[in-house]
């Protein structure tokens, strides 16, 4: 049987969803006969590869880097798995969209609550821009399969991946579909 | 008193008059989804949760209001309902704003309950991420609005249980909020009696208790049946 090529990536997220990811322990180990990762953070890799079978996509769009970044990780992955809350309903990453816009965070941050050099960072070659409004993934491109959870559980992750695995569509229900 | 009968979901089943369809369903064991209903309090129909076909109808009714009638072919599961109630609480999802992880509600909501019931993976609706208060002015309960569904359960309770009618409806449309008195914060209310069966009744998190973290309330609706038990059944005991 041909060898997955499995990525994970990681937008406006706390990275729980890959530490959840990382929970999945022992079964780890049967994964890596399985599927090889060609992309995560977890890994050291720079550019994303073509080819990818499936990629797990933690994290709401919540900046510019991350709303090209998207594009080119659709574009290359046959199955994009909005992986964890912040991709699949923007969750807390979404929470400052009633603000109106990414000043007010970013002038309570960096203004009001800095002790020195009160300036809010402008250089986008260092630190991308923020969107005005934080976007759950599908609402960018198109979402193959959802994965909900604030983290998804690790046997949540495995239920979804095992059957990918073995190329059947995931299904969850039941409290697997819990948010939070 | 008379009795009617007919089928739900192809099940014969027998009611007495002026029961309505929740009411019957619900005897016969046959149960109909519901979010802005609850027991012992007048019925609402705002969720529209409840709806079911009535063969001969083309309209769909709400199972909370409507009485059940001599011959009534009612069918409460049906895919046209199903989805129905998918896109109920994914406009809900999207019209307020509803983060679960951070919820002192998560895992005892019964619109996080509603979402799983319903098959509801993600919001195919764009959020609005509306712009809403929270009031902190009571001594012993807070209300956040941005986690209110505006199903009236608050404004019932306080009304028939308490008799305080401390909580009302104000705005129209998605501008609409529950208030205290004549929109004065809570904290400051003449009627108010601080009983907390608003807080028993709420269904997510919008009226907890002061203290109660993220996941830690947990609405004692037992209390509340208790008391609707006592009241209309006049039955004490525990």
């Amino acid at each position: 049987m041909e060898r997955l090529r499995l990525a994970t990536i990681w937008l406006g997220g706390c990275s729980g969803c890959h530490m959840s990811f990382l929970d999945l322990d022992e079964w780890l180990i049967e994964l890596a006969q399985l599927a090889d990762i060609v992309y995560s953070p977890l890994i050291d890799v720079k550019t994303f590869p073509a080819n990818v079978d499936v990629t797990l996509v933690e994290g709401a769009v919540a900046n510019e880097d991350h709303f090209h970044f998207i594009q080119v990780v659709r574009a290359n992955s046959r199955v994009l798995v909005g992986f964890g809350d912040c991709a699949v309903t923007g969750n807390v990453t979404a929470m400052r969209n009633s603000l109106g816009s990414a000043l007010p965070v970013l002038q309570r941050g960096y203004l009001e609550l800095a002790d020195v050099h009160k300036q809010i960072p402008n250089d986008t070659s260092v630190v991308p821009r923020l969107l005005d409004r934080v976007l759950p993934v599908h609402q960018v491109v198109p979402v193959d399969f959802f994965l909900p959870g604030c983290p998804p559980p690790a046997p949540r992750i495995r239920a979804v991946l095992e059957n990918i695995v073995q190329g059947k569509p995931p299904h969850l229900e039941g409290r697997d579909l819990k948010f939070g | 008193m008379s009795v009617v009968t007919l089928t739900i979901n192809g099940q014969l089943v027998s009611a007495r008059a002026g029961d309505t369809i929740l009411t019957a369903a619900r005897e016969a064991g046959i149960d109909i989804p519901t979010l802005c209903y609850v027991d012992g309090l007048s019925a609402h129909g705002g969720c529209r949760i409840c709806l079911v076909e009535i063969a001969g109808s083309p309209r769909l009714q709400p199972a909370c209001f409507m009485k059940v009638g001599e011959g009534m072919e009612v069918q409460t599961d049906t895919e046209r309902l199903r989805g129905y109630r998918r896109t109920i609480v994914e406009l809900l999802f999207a019209e307020g704003n509803h983060i679960c992880s951070v919820c002192v509600a998560n895992g005892a909501c019964e619109l996080q309950d509603m979402a799983i019931t319903v098959g509801m993976d993600h919001d195919r609706f764009d959020y609005i991420h509306p712009n809403r208060q929270v009031d902190l002015s009571h001594d012993r309960f807070g209300i956040d609005h941005n986690r209110c569904i505006l199903c009236t359960r608050c404004i019932r309770a306080c009304d028939e249980l308490e008799g305080a009618h401390t909580w009302d409806m104000a705005g129209r449309g998605s501008h609409s909020k529950v208030i205290t008195d004549l929109n004065e914060p809570w904290g400051e209310s003449q009627t108010c009696t601080s009983c907390g069966k608003c807080f028993m009744a709420c269904p997510t998190g919008a009226i907890f208790q002061k203290g109660d973290t993220v996941a830690e309330t947990d609405h004692p609706r037992a209390k509340l049946e208790f008391l609707v038990n006592a009241r209309e059944k006049k039955q004490w005991n525990v």
